[in-house]
């Protein structure tokens, strides 16, 4: 492993380069949420209006559904959501300027490809590790489908946001690089 | 005839919930301690103590441990000389994971409808219940909170009676090894091999009740349990997926006659997020 790299949002093409399937980012800066529903419709609005709920160019989209805040806290629990359900709308916003995303688990070789082809990496935050995670969330805006509950759009800052290089635009894959290390039996 | 009243069960089901949702078994938190100890990579053994730390924190703060606060399911023991009074046993519960939606600041999770609009309904209702009649008059209620995520690598399988234990034992470690990253290993796998198409699932799912450690009383079943364990832990899935030799803590297995045609068995994966709780009342 790496040692950690800093990095804020928006994302440009010079900082996707750097970095590498496994290194460590700290992320600072706004992204926005986004789960099955938010996606669906964006995408239907997008087809119908030529627009999307708000600018896309250089942004993260991190994959949660958070839970209610309690009184006091500025969210509630908040760890990713499994990638892959993303997969069929990702290469669409990745043509439309996404430059990260952020959720669990693998990518389809759809997302992979278009990785590359588009400049922008998937980031892995540690999955179910969700009241840890919130504590980087130091403010939240709703900014669009707020009918959706928790799939609704929100804007999220970050504070140092802890993830890994899941896959970059160089083909590296941190979940296949690192179990292949372990794996003692193939079935 | 023993009686209870509906607004007991009311609360007792909202604070069983919210509990689970707050902190995960003793059993579970004592088997993830032992893992970091034995994994042997180092980014398993770092994320090992980020569950335990999130355990910590969502316990001392009382918030969910996981943002999914999951798909209530709830397996219902009655006794049958104990009788509810003031309501259905049915709308308590319902109302009891309401209540705990609301005061313990649950995600609603559900669609109301699969295909269509999927509109969320709102307060985790209805919660998915299994009715059993036993003697005794108790009610025992079981819950566990089903994350999406775990759930949707679950699989069934209708084997041949031919494909026998080896069927079985590639199926449960395909499963466990598809599953990888995207269900937030290490995993609790249970496993239920025999009964029906449906029945098989439900065993699966009662089978994570039982605690960690805990064998099968049949020691062919049990000798299973731990072979599968074992093997379990050389597919290199590691804590969530990154690589490692912790992908499972425990493997449990439940049994039930078949069909002399059938091999049913499901595999249903049970993320970090082990949240299951059981009370009597």
């Amino acid at each position: 492993m790496s040692n950690v790299k800093v990095i804020t949002t928006p994302l440009t093409d010079e900082v996707i380069e750097t970095l590498r399937a496994g290194d460590r980012v700290l992320i600072t800066g706004w992204v926005y949420t986004a789960r099955d529903a938010a996606h669906k419709r964006m995408l239907e609005d997008y087809e119908k209006t030529g627009n999307l709920p708000f600018d896309i160019k250089g942004q993260v989209i991190y994959y949660v559904g958070p839970t209610p805040a309690k009184p006091g806290q500025v969210i509630g629990s908040a760890g990713p959501t499994t990638a892959y359900r993303m997969d069929k709308y990702t290469p669409k916003l990745l043509e439309l300027g996404l430059k990260g995303t952020i959720g669990k688990g693998w990518r389809g070789p759809e997302v992979k490809e278009a990785l590359k082809k588009y400049k922008a990496v998937y980031f892995a935050a540690y999955g179910g590790t969700a009241a840890l995670l919130s504590k980087h969330i130091t403010k939240v805006e709703m900014v669009a489908y707020e009918d959706l509950g928790p799939e609704a759009i929100r804007k999220l800052y970050f504070q140092d946001f802890p993830v890994i290089v899941a896959n970059d635009i160089y083909g590296g894959d941190v979940f296949e690089e690192g179990q292949k290390k372990y794996r003692k039996l193939v079935i | 005839m023993r009686e209870i009243h509906f607004d007991e069960i009311v609360e007792k089901v909202k604070n069983l919930v919210m509990d689970a949702e707050y902190k995960l078994p003793q059993d579970f938190i004592q088997a993830i301690k032992v893992s970091v100890n034995k994994e042997e990579s180092d980014i398993g053994r770092e994320i090992l103590q980020e569950i335990l730390k999130n355990a910590e924190v969502a316990e001392k703060e009382q918030v969910a441990y996981c943002q999914d606060t999951g798909y209530p399911v709830f397996f219902v023991e009655v006794g049958q000389d104990v009788r509810v009074v003031g309501g259905s046993l049915k709308d308590a519960i319902n109302e009891g994971v309401r209540r705990a939606t609301k005061e313990g600041y649950l995600r609603a999770s559900l669609a109301y409808d699969p295909l269509f609009d999927r509109k969320n309904t709102g307060d985790n209702t209805p919660a998915l219940i299994y009715f059993d009649i036993v003697e005794g008059d108790k009610i025992k209620i079981k819950f566990a909170a089903k994350g999406g995520g775990s759930e949707n690598q679950s699989k069934q399988a209708m084997l041949k009676p031919a494909d026998g234990l080896e069927g079985v034992k590639k199926f449960v470690l395909q499963t466990i090894a598809n599953a990888g990253p995207n269900a937030c290993p290490p995993f609790t796998v249970g496993v239920g091999i025999g009964g029906t198409f449906d029945y098989s699932a439900v065993l699966a799912k009662k089978a994570l009740f039982r605690h960690i450690g805990e064998r099968h009383p049949d020691p062919r079943i049990a000798a299973l349990e731990e072979e599968l364990l074992n093997l379990a832990n050389q597919l290199g899935v590691g804590p969530l997926g990154f690589g490692g030799t912790t992908t499972a803590v425990d493997v449990k297995i439940e049994i039930a006659p078949c069909h002399i045609a059938s091999l049913p068995v499901a595999v249903n994966i049970q993320c970090h997020a082990a949240r299951h709780k059981e009370i009597e009342i």
